[in-house]
């Protein structure tokens, strides 16, 4: 069986001022239909390239991706992007915005009274979902910032994706609401399974959502290694205080931190210690 | 701290000086019709003081009465309509070919580098010292006034209506192209929606421009209009005509630029909730 999303010796260059940054090299990389994946790493280290490479709104250098067999030229509507900020439509309400792709021509095409039912119906059942009935008429900019990443999940949903692409969705969003959005997110997998490429910072995020997590290292960008998640795929938050939980957790943590090339200099936070409290150290 | 916390409303003192603290409207009103009010009475103050020669300084009352006797004789309604035909006709033209002049510079690369450093070049180059040549090449009829405000107010308003566009988040944008937007539907959906509030400000402001130029135009080539009666009364040494031609122009100014505001608040509520 061949994989959904079929990622082949890719690399991409970015050239700054002369100088070029390897953000992916050689990476390969197979997602099966129905997964959810998640990407994690240091900063820097291709995440978002790789994801929105998937997306074809990244053109790679060398190598190829391809979506169910067919090479990746550019975005396209079978593959709905996430963002983490920025890009609800401010001039468009709740429900105006969750229906933005009812309006471009690519849904218009044969169109039917009965594909408008279904497309009301859908809209209805993303905001019923998504607890966004009290707020459907109400702007982007008077709704919280965890109402709106609801809002931007819905409309990339409208389309009935095969492919979810998430970039640090949740990122700017405090704990709590990231809890109610990690479950909500899965309730959605559940229902609608789509395969996901969720990118994260949160080690613990990643595990508690992803079939895999998928490990990558900075300078060159590359896929380090990848990870099976232990847990049933009926996720519950008491998980995360299983053992399996805790040390693929430590395992992921301390690969991230030998990866980075970033090390905490604990001779230098003594010495400053030190310095800031001269009486400690007499 | 603690007083604020007990009385709920904590007064002025503490409450005006917040940084981009807010106040309530009538405070609002007040204070701008004070701002506009106390230099009306300094200049009354002033013009009755006895200090300043008439000849240099009339009071406003008789201001007043000139502009009475200017509409009542001299047909200054007349005045009025030529000039504010000359700014919008000026104003729109400059409009209609700024903005897909603009979208294109704000969308394609190639085409900034082609148009914008040209267009920085011509900016800068004074609209008053073309009066000469459009005279030369337009004429002294309705057109060249009209081609100086267009020459003043073109450019500028292609480089800032680029930028409008520019500024218009890219995530915006990628999300309708994940949707399935095409090029068309992007720039006619996302990128103009998007980069409505910030073109209506732009215009707002472009029309305060096209005022001065009118002003420059009818200086020196005409013979009607607000502009002109201020020169023409200059030659008279009729300074309350000058003051009156100075404060019609004025006035037209406000209003437009509050028309425009108003049109912004109505046109775009989402950005006045908060
Ligand atoms: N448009 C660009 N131009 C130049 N360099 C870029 C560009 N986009 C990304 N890079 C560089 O490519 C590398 C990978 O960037 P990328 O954004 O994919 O990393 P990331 O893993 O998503 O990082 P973060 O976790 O901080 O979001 C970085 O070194 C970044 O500086
Ligand atoms: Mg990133």
């Amino acid at each position: 069986m061949t994989a959904k999303i079929e990622i082949r010796r890719a690399n991409k260059l970015f050239d700054t001022g002369g100088r070029h940054i390897a953000a992916l090299e050689n990476v390969d990389l197979d997602i099966r239909a129905n997964q959810f994946v998640t990407l994690v790493g240091a900063s820097g280290c291709g995440k978002s390239t790789l994801l929105r490479s998937i997306g074809g709104l990244e053109d790679l250098s060398s190598g190829e991706i391809r979506v169910d067999g067919r090479p990746v030229s550019g975005p396209g509507a079978e593959r709905a992007m996430v963002f983490q900020h920025y890009s609800l439509y401010p001039w468009l309400t709740v429900r105006e915005n969750i229906r933005f792709c009812r309006s471009l021509k690519i849904k218009r095409e044969e169109i039917t009274s009965a594909d408008v039912e279904i497309a009301s119906g859908r809209t209805d059942a993303l905001i019923g979902l998504m607890g966004l009935a009290p707020v459907e008429n109400a702007y982007p900019n008077q709704l919280s910032g965890g109402m709106q990443q609801r809002v931007a999940i819905a409309r990339a949903l409208m389309n009935r994706p095969d492919i979810l692409l998430m970039d640090e969705p949740f990122g700017a969003l405090d704990a709590q609401t990231r809890e109610v959005m990690h479950d909500l997110i899965l309730h959605v997998f559940a229902l609608e399974r789509p395969t996901i490429v969720f990118v994260t910072h949160d080690v613990e995020e990643a595990i508690y959502l992803g079939d895999r997590v998928v490990l990558m290292a900075p300078r060159p960008g590359r896929i380090d290694s990848i990870y099976e998640v232990p847990l049933p795929p009926e996720r519950e938050q008491d998980m995360k205080l299983s053992p399996e939980f805790t040390e693929l957790k430590r395992e992921i943590l301390s690969r991230i931190r030998a990866t980075s090339g970033m090390q905490t200099d604990r001779g230098m936070l003594d010495k400053l210690t030190a310095t800031a409290q001269p009486g400690a150290a007499a | 701290m603690a007083a604020q916390c007990d009385s709920g409303i904590p007064n002025p003192r503490q409450r005006w000086w917040v940084i981009r603290g807010q106040i309530g409207r009538r405070e609002y009103l007040v204070l701008a019709l004070l701002g506009l009010l106390a230099p009306l009475a300094a200049w009354w103050g002033l013009a009755h003081s006895g200090w300043v020669d008439k000849v240099f300084m009339p009071a406003p009352e008789e201001v007043v009465t000139r502009i009475y006797g200017w509409f009542a004789e001299d047909d200054l309604l007349g005045d009025i309509w030529i000039s504010v035909y000359r700014v919008t006709a000026g104003f729109a033209i400059s409009a209609v070919l700024a903005l897909p002049l603009a979208l294109l510079i704000g969308t394609y690369r190639p085409l900034q580098a082609l148009f914008e450093p040209l267009t920085d070049f011509i900016r800068y180059m004074p609209a008053v010292a073309f009066i000469p040549l459009v005279m030369l090449w337009v004429g002294i009829e309705e057109s060249a006034k009209i081609a100086i405000i267009f020459i003043g107010t073109f450019f500028q308003m292609v480089l800032m209506m680029a930028e409008d566009i520019r500024r218009v988040p890219m995530a915006q944008i990628e999300a309708a192209q994940t949707m399935g937007a095409t090029r068309g539907e992007l720039t006619r959906l996302v990128i103009l929606p998007s980069a409505k509030p910030a073109l209506l400000d732009t215009l707002r402001v472009t029309m305060g421009w096209a005022w001065t130029y009118l002003v420059v135009a009818e200086l020196v080539a005409a013979n009607s209009g607000l502009g002109f009666a201020i020169l023409k009364a200059q030659r008279f040494l009729q300074t309350d005509k000058i003051f009156a031609g100075i404060l019609l122009i004025g006035l037209f100014g406000l209003l437009m630029d509050q028309s425009f505001r108003w049109l912004h608040r109505k046109r775009f509520p989402w950005l006045y909730f908060k």
